[in-house]
Order: structure tokens, then C-alpha cells, then sequence
């Protein structure tokens, strides 16, 4: 059965490579993207008062990692589970001696490593290109990262869970994502964010992961608040999706 | 020596009964079909008989294991390929065989299956790349990965021009060759009358005849003085139809 799961999780790996699309949106976007901000938008190189003496650069880097665990969690994971149960794949391995579920256990790996790699070019790009610090609360960031992508994996687990057919989940998957990525700041970046805006990303579980990460880059350890929000929306939409999921 | 026996199953879906009063034997080395209209309840019956679903009521025996009880130790043993299972679309023929093959304890050389099934000019090809016949092939190679000893094939000629499934029939009659007793659910007379040494003609969920396809067309001419049946008029007059002359 060893065997079986390695090798299971080697194909996932596999056609997940050949998907461009995922590649591309899923592990590439997010550095990508943070190259067009530091050299294409005038000032991203500048440090200001209004964002205590940082650069914009600095404060975009934890938003773009948040952009990467969104882009996994909610776009390509729900489609392709969503995608396996409408052609029948979930249901040709219930036939077989190694069942569904570990299928459902080599993507969520799958697309898990695929953030992380996001994650790594990302910070990557943003200290070789723009001299941009490492965090300085390391645990804390790690706590950050890991908590966040659970949670928002488990938000896209619960997407392919109601979703009856592919085309319904790759679309409530958009529905969430956009706002998902308005709370985590991607258009009104950490201090800028208004305070009203700002209470309401705490309750989101990528506006909890993006502030979390933030503070862990200045040096702070993640607040209770957005643990507890992260860990939250984990057990329930976890726990809902494990309720509601079908395997046809 | 019976591989499967079948008696008073019963399997309902909240108000609606599938499968209401099924009851067959399938014999060691038979191909055994299972035929009956749409929404008869054939699916359901060989889901059950798969374990994929808990039965109701009435007592299921495949190889002597209970499928509610013994599912584990039965997908080593039964392949089945079931209507409307297909594969991720950039996926290899060779990947899937070789990932397949791993699922079992004792499987089958996969590399052999490719050669059996005339997919070896295929193997690099992408499943989203296959013809349906070609589709249909893979999915009896996987179905016959683990080494089966019983292999269900559900409605496998569905959608296939004549000459891809008179090669159907020809690699059915080489798996039984091979030792496997087949169970085939269909709605085509020609193929069930030319493959199936016994059918079980299964209407409403029930059955309403298990006979040879030869039996069921002699009876069917005594009964209506007919001189020239065939096994599709034996089923429209066991399915309840008027059979036109």
C-alpha cells in the first residue's frame, strides 16, 4: 500500500506539472507578479512615512504569499477534485483496493508542495530582487503559513464538497477567491487598510493569514485573534466538507 | 461451482426502489450477462455486488465473501469497470496501468495487458487523446490489472462503432479464456445472444428470467408459435412489451 501511495502522489504530481495553468497561476503568479510591482509601479522601490518607513515592496510580499495559498486552495484544488468525481475517477477507485480517499490525501500533498514552492520563489525573488528582509518572527511565520494554507485548503475542500459538478466549483471558487484576495490586501495593502475593512479581513481566514504573516515579518508573533480565526475556519469548513463530501 | 450468488436482493434510493427482488448464480468461467431497460435496477445490482453500496436486504456471495462485510479482501479479487468511470485527461496509458497495477498484492504484468489489448502503440498517449474504443480498452486493462478472478463490465460497447465492438466481444472471450468469469450488464440482444452463456433479464428491479439466451428464444417460440425468435423478442415479451411481427 506504501507503493501505492507514492506512486499515486508521483502521477498527481505529475499531471498537476503538465497543467499549465496550475503551474503557471498556482506556482509562478505570485513572484511574477511581485516583479512587475517592484520594477513597473513608480515608487515601489521608495520607502514612506504613511507605511512607517517601509517600502511598498516590503508590506506586498506577504499579500503575494497570501495570493499564492488563495490561488492552490480555492481555484485548482476544488476543480480538480470536483473535476475526478464528475468524470468517474473517485468512483473507479472506490473499485479498487486503495479507495478515494487517499487520492483526495495526494492532492491536498500535491497542492500543498505546489503553495509551498509559490511561497519559496516568492520570498526568493523578493530578496534577491528588492533586498527584501526575511521575516523576523520565524516561527511565528511558519505558524502563519502552514495554520493559513490549512484553513484556506480547507475552504476549498468544502468548494468541491457542495459543488455538484466542475464548472460549479471552479465558479464558487472564483466568487470566493476575488474577496478572499480584497481582505488578505492585495488592493488596500496593511496600513492602508481602513480600520472598518480591516476588522472585518481579521475574520476572513486569508485576511487572518495575511495579517499574521505581516506581523511576523516586522517581528511580532501572530495575534491570538488571527490563530484562533485560521484555526477556526480549519475544524469547521474541514469538518463540514468531511460531512457534505460525495465520492459521485 | 457458483463464484456469485445473488438471492432476494433489495437496495432502495429514500422512496424509490431500485433493486426490488433480484436473485442469480453466475458459475465459475461463465460469461454471464445481465440484461434489462433502463432504470431496471443492472447498475445498482452490480454495484452491490462490488461493494461499492450496502444492500437492503437478501444475501450476496462473491467468491463466498460478503461485499457489505468483505469489500477490502473483494477488490482484490473482482475488477470492475463501471459506466461512466473515466480517467484524469492528461494522464498516460502506461501511468495508469503501472499506477493501477500497484493498487493490488498480486497484479497482473500491466506491459502484457498492453500488448493483449492492442494499446501498445498508445502507451505515451494521454487519456484525454484516446478514441472511445480505444477508452474502453484501457478500461478493461484496468479492470483486469489486479489479476481478477471475477471482472464486471457494465454497459462496456456503449458508444462504440460496430467495429470496435465486435474487438469488445473478441477481448471479452479471451478474458474468460484467461480464466475470469465475467459479468457483463448490457442492452444489446446481439452482444448478450453471441457472448453470455446464461443471462438474468432483470425488469422493474426484478428478475424475471436466468436462462441460456438459446433457452429463453426456444421458449419464446413455443409460447407466441413463432418460428424465427430472437433473443430480443424473448426479452420484449419478458420485459412486458407486445413483440411486432
Amino acid at each position: 500500500m506504501t507503493t501505492a501511495v507514492t506512486r499515486l502522489t508521483i502521477v498527481e504530481s505529475k499531471l498537476f506539472l503538465r497543467d499549465t495553468t496550475s503551474v503557471v497561476m498556482g506556482v509562478a503568479f505570485p513572484a511574477v507578479l511581485l516583479l512587475l510591482l517592484g520594477f513597473a509601479i513608480p515608487g515601489f522601490r521608495e520607502a514612506t512615512d504613511d507605511l512607517d518607513g517601509l517600502r511598498p515592496i516590503d508590506i506586498y510580499v506577504p499579500i503575494v504569499l497570501a495570493m499564492a495559498i488563495c490561488t492552490t486552495s480555492v481555484s485548482v484544488l476544488p476543480t480538480y477534485l470536483a473535476t475526478y468525481r464528475e468524470r468517474g475517477v473517485l468512483r473507479r477507485l472506490a473499485t479498487t483496493p486503495v479507495g478515494p480517499v487517499r487520492l483526495l490525501g495526494a492532492q491536498l500533498l500535491v497542492n500543498g508542495a505546489g503553495t509551498l514552492v509559490a511561497v519559496a520563489l516568492a520570498v526568493a525573488v523578493g530578496t534577491a530582487a528588492f533586498g527584501v528582509d526575511l521575516p523576523r518572527q520565524v516561527p511565528g511565520f511558519l505558524i502563519a503559513l502552514v495554520l493559513g494554507t490549512a484553513a484556506m485548503f480547507a475552504v476549498g475542500l468544502l468548494i468541491a464538497a457542495v459543488a455538484p459538478r466542475a464548472k460549479t466549483a471552479t465558479g464558487i471558487g472564483m466568487l470566493v477567491y476575488f474577496p478572499m484576495l480584497f481582505f488578505a490586501g492585495v488592493w488596500t495593502p496593511g496600513p492602508v487598510m481602513p480600520d472598518g475593512l480591516r476588522r472585518a479581513s481579521d475574520l476572513t481566514p486569508l485576511g487572518a493569514a495575511s495579517q499574521a504573516m505581516q506581523d511576523a515579518w516586522s517581528g511580532a508573533f501572530p495575534s491570538a485573534l488571527h490563530l484562533a480565526v485560521m484555526a477556526g475556519y480549519l475544524l469547521l469548513a474541514g469538518a463540514l466538507a468531511a460531512r457534505f463530501f460525495r465520492w459521485e | 461451482m457458483p463464484v456469485i450468488e445473488i438471492s432476494n436482493l433489495r437496495k432502495r434510493y429514500g422512496e424509490t426502489v431500485a433493486v426490488a427482488d433480484v436473485s442469480f448464480t453466475v458459475d465459475s468461467g461463465e460469461i454471464f450477462g445481465i440484461l434489462g431497460p433502463n432504470g431496471a435496477g443492472k447498475t445498482t445490482t452490480v454495484e452491490l455486488l462490488s461493494g461499492l453500496r450496502r444492500r437492503d436486504g437478501g444475501t450476496v456471495r462473491v467468491l463466498g465473501k460478503d461485499p457489505d462485510r468483505d469489500g477490502a479482501e473483494l477488490r482484490e479479487l473482482v475488477g470492475v469497470q463501471l459506466q461512466e468511470s473515466e480517467l484524469p485527461e492528461r494522464i498516460r496509458v502506461s501511468e495508469a496501468l503501472e499506477l493501477y497495477s500497484t493498487f493490488y498484492r498480486e497484479p497482473a504484468d500491466w506491459r502484457e495487458l498492453l500488448d493483449v489489448l492492442g494499446l501498445s502503440g498508445r502507451r505515451n498517449a494521454r487519456f484525454g487523446t484516446l478514441s472511445g474504443g480505444q477508452r474502453q480498452r484501457l478500461s478493461i486493462a484496468l479492470a483486469l490489472v489486479g489479476d481478477p478472478q471475477v471482472a464486471v463490465l457494465d454497459e462496456l460497447t456503449t458508444g462504440l462503432d460496430p467495429a470496435a465492438r465486435r474487438d469488445t466481444w473478441a477481448l471479452i472471450e479471451s478474458v474468460r479464456n484467461r480464466g475470469v468469469t465475467v459479468v457483463l450488464v448490457t442492452h444489446f440482444m446481439d452482444e448478450a445472444e453471441r457472448l453470455c452463456d446464461r443471462v438474468a433479464v432483470i425488469d422493474a428491479g426484478r428478475t424475471v428470467a436466468v436462462d441460456t439466451p438459446a433457452a429463453l428464444v426456444a421458449k419464446v417460440q413455443a409460447e407466441h408459435g413463432l418460428d424465427r425468435a430472437t433473443l430480443e423478442d424473448a426479452y420484449l415479451a419478458l420485459t412486458g412489451h407486445e413483440i411486432g411481427v
